[in-house]
């Protein structure tokens, strides 16, 4: 046990890797073995992952579970992982969407079964490395491996014009983690000339003194890299093509877990390595962020497809998120954290309806459904209660992520942040019109007269993530106390490298609020 | 917790329980799911019942249940006010919604979502409850929107019908846009406060710029008027008549659109020291009174009728806690929510026998057939029109005279002539329904409610007759008063103000109004000495503009549905498909474009690829030797 | 001899074997071509080597012979394959691999 537990990011790291190659001696045809191994392997790494959880220490923000070894000593790299009260969650979020995503895909996928699986779990080895790394270039690597098994996913299993979306996914992700990579170099390079140490270490880059010109041009750099990834209006139109056409595990995963990495890059790169820009440039990009939050909402107001208007509900909720950080109050950090992880709840949950839907009726467009709620009393009950917690309506968990965000980031962005508030309302209209065309009304499609009802694996995947949806929304103390502390250091340390620039006076008046 | 705390959260817990209980086992269970529903409310009556008399015999309490939210600066309980004020709202709630359970086995008996029926019922008696003791803003406000859900759920219960679902909706969205204000409100008033506990904001209130105040109430009020359906934002209510009646009884008549009215006097610090806020809730109310009585007296369907007559108390209401006579405000409050949930039930009697019909065209000369409905009907109209002694006489009279002595005269004239319209179009309805010739569809077969709908009418009816002497003129020396009125201490301007001289000549003229009211609707449709459609074309755009419900409707459709589907519509095609992501596919168009053009170079020839690697050497060899 | 005349003739070699590459059609005499391509090369480095008395450059040829006759087995091997299939060594007629 002292043995897991101190190696315990590793063996999660890595111990989606072996299952696969426990994986490769399974025959091909045997589909049923198949989908059933790697659902109880991801399931076991699940449970290590809730291992993080427990054995977590709330109240510090110290990195926990933190493994160093040299890897490429020449130019400073190491193998150096940690976690705090951020990545912890994000890092359980992965795992339990991974095991959900496979056992929903027990219908859904047909076809070359051996592969998807394999995918899925190299994807996941990937994503949690990716939330891990505390070296650069270690980070580097799993974010740019997650593109490979992804773009498979999407292109192999997907739907309609699944080419076209994962060519689109992979270009437009690769072209701004590029420009990133640039600035991280950059950045390595000047600690370089002022130390004379190479390191890849991030905690001793975010030392790293930089002239405010430079940092903001590094910082747009940064910025298109995390921003394609969130994604921030105007580069978001990656996100509906690669959602609406990949198949419904590949959406859950890259709602739920794909997106969070471009705020997770800001808190962890973005703002630390370059706070004077971060500061300077927070106004800019919450604007854009309360743009995102209407014009997500606008746009999915005349959506006709189901997981097109799931996607730009995304947008308009990703706008939230940021519009939380970049206000820099402890309170809105600390809801724009808890919102990543309501957002992935109940974002996987729709993606996983809107597969049940298709499923069945082998449709996504809104209109060919109508009065399913009679059909189907259970997948409406639970349904419902997934989009009212995207809806934010309190008692469910979006709501705590949005008011924590709207009332944190009200004392400096007063009239910004009414603009946000108001995309709640939308998200009402949205969402319970899409509700109403799906499930009122009576029937007028034949196709959906034996509409079948949740069966049981169905109901095992989406409890989960029901009842955290109502569990957040009643009692988000055990999320709170471990984000808190993390985001107090966070602010802290941003209030520290804002001495230079003058701007404390304006950041210590942010984090009172 | 002590044993008052444990009683306090055990009032919420049976309805919480039983929405789980009956939402899973409803299916088993099936036709007990009502009695047991209503038992369990009726326990919360119970429990409330002794906790109100602890309460009425030592001091109000907080009970705190458990942390809910710590991030930041911010920290909130889930924690429980007890005061008078709660505990009369406590008893009413769990009272009348404990008679509309027991209506409720009787009136949906044999409905295919019955056990969904009576697990949300119960689930918005728990919101409902937990609105009323929630001791912050923001718990306040989760169960604010938390009644609006079941709301949402319940006026869509008939959920295959698309006017069901569409009024449904609306509810929720038109609430929303009045909750919108009020989370502004909230974030002003952490902002200006650093909290938003009750006692703790009410100690900073005074102190703080009157501007801010004034801003923090108005916001919360927009509140209101989403959830009190009052104008501009009552066109959500009559919509809700969709639902099932018992559900318009409870939700959309005695509790949940009062809510409004119990927020500003739980919050009457902050409105009372903003007089601009104040005499804004006054304006409102009175607009409201008497648009919706105007709108009231033309229509034809009963349960609209009834709804538009909602509306115009709430405006009454909104009246009295805008001139800060907040005790004679929950009074009309408790007493309307007695005679309304008896009109709404005695409605939905009605529409029991004539089989879901409500157009009051097709009715008449009913009162043979089913005397216990039209007597406890008549008793409603009688307290609604302020007759006395029915309650609505002491309670709406009490408004009136607080109005008149605080100088409000314009106020108290519309609030005069709304109670003749309202005597009017109650009278109107009742005439048409119950005496005159039959209009009904000689098919139906007419008849009496079964007793399970009888025995809440004439509870409610006995209660429509006896609850108004609890406020027996001059009110500021009536038990109701003496009894709440300590809870409104802190406010900023206080009650009382009547001219002990003047509250019987008041009265008689609201008397007066009401009777003249009632004798303008006899000569029309029982004497017709004066035809109606005489009228009718006599004040031709009056009528029509009645009619039409002054278009709200319509105009909202036309300001605000299309701007905001044009407006997405063009964001999507224009702005996404054509901007952006023309400008994305550009790019990757011109890559296809030169690599078009550059790869005819590769042909395949490997003589071409040696020559050109020869000239490449050649020019290199050149280049170096030139240099 | 000097080392002048030893280097024109490597590049008169390796002119012809360019020029064979460059000009002729069947894929074996292309191959030779470059073979005398190759000895042209391993002449002047002999050649060098020689009047700088170092023997790096016979190293060179030597390591330069072997990795030729280990090319020319595949090159050969690969040309069978080339008949096989299309039933010629026009090496023209061999222009799959292009967009």
């Amino acid at each position: 046990m002292d043995f897991l537990l101190s190696h315990i990011l590793t063996v999660l790291i890595f111990f989606p890797l072996v299952s696969v190659g426990v994986l490769l001696f399974v025959d091909k045809n045997n589909e049923g073995l198949l989908r059933n191994l790697s659902t109880i392997l991801s399931l076991v790494e699940f449970l290590i992952s809730v291992l993080l959880f427990i054995y977590f220490k709330p109240g510090t923000y110290q990195f926990q579970f933190v493994e160093r070894y040299s890897w490429i000593s020449s130019f400073g790299a190491s193998y150096f992982l940690g976690i705090d009260g951020v990545s912890l969650f994000l890092i359980i979020l992965a795992t339990l969407l991974t095991t959900l995503s496979l056992l929903s895909s027990y219908r859904y996928i047909k076809e070359h079964v051996k592969e998807f699986v394999i995918l899925m779990l190299i994807l996941e080895t990937f994503m949690i490395g990716t939330f891990a790394s505390l070296d650069v270039l270690l980070f580097y690597l799993f974010w740019e491996f997650m593109l490979i098994p992804m773009y498979f996913i999407i292109g192999m299993w997907g739907t309609g014009r699944r080419v076209y979306a994962a060519v689109k996914f992979v270009l437009y992700t690769l072209s701004g983690s590029l420009i990133m990579l640039f600035g991280l170099i950059y950045i390595f390079i000047l600690h370089f000339d002022q130390t004379g140490n190479f390191t890849l270490n991030i905690v001793k880059l975010y030392n790293t003194r930089i002239p405010l010109g430079l940092q903001i041009l590094l910082f747009i750099a940064l910025f298109l890299g995390f921003s394609i990834k969130v994604p921030v209006f105007p580069f978001h139109t990656w996100l509906p093509d690669a959602h609406t056409e990949a198949p419904t595990a590949g959406s859950v995963i890259l709602a739920g877990v794909l997106l969070k990495f471009g705020v997770y890059g800001f808190f962890r790169f973005g703002i630390p390595l370059l706070p004077e820009a971060s500061i300077i440039l927070a106004p800019v990009i919450i604007v854009i962020g309360v743009i995102g939050v209407l014009y997500g909402a606008f746009v999915s107001i005349v959506q006709k497809d189901l997981k097109r208007l799931v996607a730009f509900s995304s947008v308009s909720h990703m706008g939230f998120i940021m519009l939380g950080l970049f206000a820099m109050s402890a309170i809105s950090i600390d809801g724009s954290i808890l919102q990543l992880i309501n957002h992935g709840i109940t974002t996987g949950a729709l993606f996983l309806f809107v597969g049940m839907l298709y499923e069945r009726a082998h449709s996504r467009q809104i209109a060919d459904f109508g009065g399913i709620a009679r059909k189907a009393p259970i997948l409406a009950s639970l349904f419902m209660i997934s989009v009212l917690a995207s809806i934010g309506l309190p008692g469910l968990n979006g709501f705590i992520g949005e008011f924590l965000i709207l009332i944190g980031a009200f004392k400096n962005y007063m009239i910004l942040t009414i603009f946000a508030t108001s995309g709640v309302i939308f998200a009402a209209v949205y969402l319970l019109w899409m509700f109403q065309r799906v499930m009122f009304q009576e029937i007028t499609n034949p196709a959906l007269e034996n509409f079948e009802d949740m069966n049981l694996r169905e109901i095992i995947t989406i409890m989960p993530l029901i009842l955290l949806m109502v569990f957040i929304g009643f009692y988000p103390v055990p999320f709170l106390d471990r984000i808190d502390p993390t985001v107090v250091h966070f602010l802290s340390q941003l209030n520290r490298h804002a001495f230079t620039l003058g701007t404390a006076a304006k950041i210590k008046g942010m984090s009172n609020a | 917790m002590d044993l008052k705390s444990v009683i306090t959260w055990l009032i919420p817990l049976f309805p919480l329980t039983g929405w789980v209980l009956w939402g899973l086992l409803g299916r088993y269970i099936k036709d007990l799911t009502g009695h047991l529903a209503s038992a369990f409310v009726g326990v919360s009556f119970i429990l409330s019942l002794v906790l109100f008399y602890i309460v009425s015999n030592s001091h109000g309490f907080t009970a705190t249940l458990y942390p809910w939210i710590y991030a930041g600066r911010l920290g909130v309980n889930v924690s429980a006010v007890i005061d008078r004020l709660s505990m009369v709202m406590l008893v009413m709630v769990t009272g009348v919604g404990g008679l509309i359970h027991v209506y409720s086995i009787g009136y949906m008996k044999g409905d295919k979502g019955y056990a969904r029926y009576f697990s949300f019922l119960n689930l918005f008696v728990f919101s409902m409850i937990m609105l009323i003791i929630s001791n912050n803003l923001l718990l306040l406000y989760v169960f604010w929107e938390a009644v609006g859900f079941c709301s949402y759920i319940l006026i869509g219960h008939w959920y295959h019908k698309k006017s069901a679902s569409d009024a449904a909706k609306k509810a929720f969205i038109v609430n929303r846009i009045g909750d919108f204000g009020f989370s502004v409100g909230i974030f002003l008033l952490f902002l200006t406060t650093r909290t938003i506990n009750y006692e703790s904001v009410f100690k900073i209130i005074p102190a703080l710029p009157s501007i801010t105040v004034t801003a923090i109430a108005l916001l919360l009020f927009a509140g209101a008027v989403g959830k009190s359906a009052q104008f501009p934002l009552h066109v959500w209510l009559p919509d809700a008549m969709e639902g099932p009646t018992p559900v318009s009884a409870l939700i959309h008549a005695a509790t949940m659109v009062t809510a409004g009215v119990y927020m500003i006097a739980r919050l009457h610090v902050i409105f009372s020291y903003s007089p601009v806020a104040s005499m804004f809730v006054l304006f409102i109310g009175t607009l409201t009174a008497f648009l919706a009585a105007f709108i009231a007296a033309s229509q034809f369907d009963i349960k609209r009728i009834i709804a538009y007559s909602t509306i115009s108390q709430l405006g009454y209401m909104f009246m009295a806690v805008g001139i800060g006579s907040y005790t004679a405000g929950i009074f009309h409050l408790i007493s309307h929510a007695v005679f309304k949930g008896l009109l709404f039930l005695t409605a939905g009697s009605v529409m029991h026998a004539m089989a879901g019909e409500l157009d009051l065209r097709k009715m008449g000369g009913m009162y043979p057939k089913m005397k216990i409905t039209a007597l406890t009907f008549i008793v409603g109209a009688l307290a609604l029109s302020g007759i006395p002694p029915f309650s609505g006489f002491f309670s709406k009279d009490a408004i009136l005279a607080d109005v008149f002595s605080r100088g409000f005269y314009l106020s108290w004239i519309i609030g005069e002539l709304t109670a003749l319209l309202t005597a009017f179009y109650i009278f109107r309805l009742i005439f048409r329904v119950f005496f005159g010739q039959s209009n009904v569809d000689p098919k139906l077969h007419v008849h009496e409610s079964p007793a399970v709908m009888t025995y809440p009418m004439v509870i409610l009816s006995l209660a429509a007759i006896l609850i108004g002497f609890l406020g027996m003129p001059p009110f500021d020396h009536s038990v109701f008063y003496n009894f709440l009125n300590v809870d409104f201490k802190n406010a900023a301007i206080f009650a009382p103000f009547v001219n002990n001289a003047s509250w019987v000549i008041l009265s008689l003229i609201s008397v007066l109004m009401g009777l003249l009211g009632i004798l303008a609707a006899y000569i029309l449709y029982i004497r017709k000495s004066v035809s109606p459609e005489r009228v009718k074309r006599a004040i031709g755009p009056i009528y029509s503009l009645s009619y039409h419900k002054v278009y709200f409707d319509e105009i909202y459709d036309f300001l605000i549905v299309r701007t905001v589907l044009g407006l997405s519509t063009f964001f999507w095609r224009i702005i996404d498909d054509a901007i952006i992501d023309g400008a994305v596919n550009g790019i990757a168009a011109g890559f296809a474009f030169f690599s078009v053009k550059v790869k005819r170079i590769q042909n395949g020839m490997l003589m071409s690829y040696a020559l050109t690697f020869a000239i490449g050497v050649i020019a290199l060899l050149f280049y170096y030797f030139i240099r | 001899m000097p080392l002048n005349d030893y280097l024109i003739v490597a590049g008169v070699l390796f002119t012809i074997g360019v020029a064979g590459v460059l000009l002729r059609r069947n894929l074996i005499v292309v191959y030779m071509s470059l073979e005398i391509m190759f000895n042209a090369v391993n002449l002047g480095f002999v050649a060098v080597s020689n009047y700088l008395n170092l023997v790096d450059g016979v190293i060179f040829v030597i390591f330069i012979m072997v990795v030729a006759a280990a090319e020319a087995a595949i090159a050969l091997g690969i040309s069978i394959a080339l008949f096989r299939v299309k039933g010629t060594i026009d090496i023209d007629s061999f222009d799959e691999l292009k967009l």
